[in-house]
């Protein structure tokens, strides 16, 4: 039972230490800047989802710049 | 009872893990206009090392960019003529590279030509103490080696006004040091 107890604590000691990583500093995402980074496969596609969902779902703002219920975009 | 016992090990364990997180995460203190610019010595294109403070009594533009990063390719142009228009009267540009690879640096420097002094920090020890927010940001540094501004970021709109407020300031306070 001590031994379980032990390896309690340790797991989550060990959760918690991933707290403490921090995320990259701005000019460490030289390999996030990469094209194939992005989420989306294909940037152009991704653009034309992304306006058709916030057009016609009435979703307006929300997803990166533009938006804001003007109705315009 | 055991249970429960088991139960306060695990919080106390979770307790102080999260204070050990919160304790080892460095403070985020962005350097600030009025702050001493923090000094810095890296090597050029030439391979000599070049020193913030070589430039004691002159404006420094210290601008931190990279290869991956499309605004700095957009202000290499502007820091050009930035540099040919506002040298003579004792503004130098220092661009420096936080690329971890020299030839990404290099491939970039082929294509978006520099006039201007570039230096190269692969490491990030300039980025961490100047404790950059964004690529690009660039540092104006008085003549007394104090910061003056910072600017986030670069858009072909910034051009006329940062050049206009860089002017002003030199205009105001003439550098002690010219070339």
């Amino acid at each position: 039972m001590r031994g379980v107890r032990v390896l309690v604590i340790a797991a989550a000691a060990c959760a918690c230490c991933s707290c403490s990583f921090q995320p990259p500093k701005p000019w460490q995402k030289g390999a996030l800047a990469k094209p194939e980074m992005t989420m989306a496969g294909d940037v152009l596609e991704l653009k034309l989802n992304e306006h058709t969902y916030t057009t016609k779902e009435a979703a307006s703002g929300g997803f990166g710049v533009g938006g804001g219920g003007c109705g315009c975009n | 009872m055991f249970k429960r016992r088991h139960f306060l090990s695990f919080a106390g364990a979770l307790a102080s893990a999260f204070t050990l997180a919160l304790s080892t995460a460095p403070a985020a203190y962005a350097l600030e206009a009025g702050q001493a610019a923090p000094a810095f010595n890296l090597p050029g294109q030439d391979g000599k090392n070049v020193s913030l403070a070589n430039f004691r009594g002159r404006y420094v533009y210290v601008d931190f960019w990279a290869s991956w990063c499309g605004p700095c390719k957009q202000s290499f142009p502007w820091m050009n003529t930035l540099q040919s228009k506002l040298g003579p009267s004792g503004l130098q540009v220092l661009a420096i590279n936080v690329d971890e690879k020299a030839a990404d640096a290099n491939h970039f420097l082929t294509a978006v030509p520099a006039s201007f002094t570039v230096l190269f920090d692969a490491k990030g020890s300039a980025p961490a103490a100047y404790d950059v927010q964004g690529m690009p940001t660039s540092f104006l540094v008085g003549p007394d080696g104090k910061v003056l501004f910072v600017h986030k970021g670069f858009k072909d709109s910034d051009r006329a006004e940062l050049e206009q407020k860089i002017g002003a300031l030199i205009a105001s306070k003439p550098a002690e040091v010219k070339p």
